[in-house]
């Protein structure tokens, strides 16, 4: 009996080429499995064959999605596989959209399977669960050894036409797919046994977990922006040079608050940026590239708007929880409206 | 971070490169920018026109600021 044909797909890093300064590279093929791909032959065993490893750099894929993954499944398609396998990819976001985004492609135009890791806040979670099979893994590559087997054995279970469990039995994020089942109970039983464990206080399970819409409606614009007080945010770790208050490179445990009075310009001297999660070289040449205080000090003296706050706030988006990130807005919002702030122009890498 | 600023009221502009991770994440008024390490610059860009590249988009953000909308809005024009 042949084995069945794997393709792997990975990013710069876990494809051996480098870190950030090598996130642009585009596509290539090696064949047979490469880095956590070895590990993942390990788990398929003689059942499968990763016959090719395409790599491809996290900013290439993410400045360009559309075009990245025309040509990314044209390298997985070349070597007709049964099965595609991505990542995993853990939390970090551009990854996790690298691997969503080929495993959209790879279902919508192969229809066959993907099966990818990540850690549930990843952003490519929410947008590519209905196209792949998503391990749900811990938040670093500290988690890859379990990562790896469950993915590989969820592969084989699929590749082998096995009928698969729950996905909290197999292991992966919900793709919010309805399945119907017989049970003992008839519906109205079961629904009156969980309204009585509710009102008594107890554990129960729900059948359809309600999606959370958590979605705010926009704010009314802002009446006379030559007028207004604008603030500086941004998500792209700029901080003065030295980085004073070593915000960290990942997994930021807190926001800074710096002042500007005065500063016309962001210099190489001055500013640069304490994020991990991207190719710092640019932000530390010049920081208005990620905090625009440059052209906003010439809007100021243009009269284009009432005033650039004093104080910009910052910290690190690279894998840091989504939990942190509203705790640091919640707090610097109510600074930003004690002072007076009328709007907000907030910058992501 | 973005939806929790619009939550306390104040209205906000994300300027980014990956649209679809701030549509995901609920931004209601969006630019896009040119870079994931450079969003608001171009090192291929001499100095100078690499500033008013910034200074468009800063102009942009500054629209979208100015502008009702009623849902997320990618201003990208």
């Amino acid at each position: 009996m042949s084995k069945f044909r794997v393709v792997h797909y990975l990013n710069q890093f876990f494809g051996q080429v480098g870190g950030e300064d090598k996130a642009d590279i585009p596509p290539f093929v090696k064949e047979g499995p490469l880095g956590p791909g070895m590990a993942l032959q390990g788990v398929l065993g003689d059942q499968a064959e990763i016959v090719a490893t395409v790599v491809a750099g996290d900013t290439w894929f993410n400045e360009n999605i559309a075009d990245a993954q025309t040509q990314v499944l044209e390298l997985i398609a070349q070597h007709k596989p049964d099965l595609v396998l991505a990542g995993p990819a853990f939390n970090a976001g551009r990854y996790g959209m690298a691997c969503g985004g080929v495993a959209e492609v790879v279902h919508n135009e192969l229809g066959i399977p993907v099966i990818t890791g990540m850690y549930p806040e990843n952003p490519g979670a929410e947008m590519y669960r209905r196209h792949a099979y998503i391990i749900e893994t811990g938040n670093s590559a500290a988690a890859m050894r379990k990562a790896a087997p469950a993915m590989g054995q969820l592969a084989l279970k699929v590749l082998q036409g096995q009928e698969l469990g729950s996905p909290q039995q197999e292991g992966y994020i919900p793709q919010g797919l309805r399945k119907n089942i017989f049970t003992q109970q008839r519906g109205s039983q079961r629904a009156v046994d969980m309204l009585v464990a509710k009102l008594q206080g107890q554990e129960f399970e729900t059948e359809y977990p309600m999606p959370s819409f958590d979605r705010v409606d926009p704010n009314p614009a802002v009446k006379d922006v030559s007028k207004a007080k604008i603030a500086l945010v941004t998500s792209g770790g700029i901080v003065p040079r030295g980085n004073p208050d070593h915000i960290e490179s990942s997994s930021a445990s807190k926001y800074g608050k710096y002042d500007i009075q005065g500063i016309e310009d962001l210099t190489e001297e001055s500013h640069g940026t304490a994020h991990g999660g991207y190719d710092p070289v640019y932000a530390n040449e010049n920081a208005d590239r990620v905090l625009p205080v440059d052209v906003l000090r010439d809007a100021e003296k243009e009269g284009k708007i009432g005033s650039l706050h004093r104080y910009f706030y910052t910290t690190v988006g690279n894998g840091t929880a989504v939990a942190s990130a509203k705790k640091y807005a919640t707090e610097i919002s109510a600074e930003l409206i004690a002072d007076g702030v009328d709007a907000v122009i907030l910058t992501s890498t | 971070m973005v939806k929790e600023i619009e939550r306390a009221g104040l209205p906000v502009v994300h300027m980014c490169t990956i649209v679809p991770i701030s549509k995901t994440v609920g931004a209601n008024r969006i630019v896009p920018t040119v870079a994931i390490p450079y969003p608001l610059g171009n090192p291929e860009l001499s100095q100078e026109k690499e500033k008013d590249l910034r200074r468009q988009l800063v102009d942009r953000a500054l629209t979208a600021l100015g502008t009702e909308v009623d849902s997320q809005t990618v201003f990208d024009r």
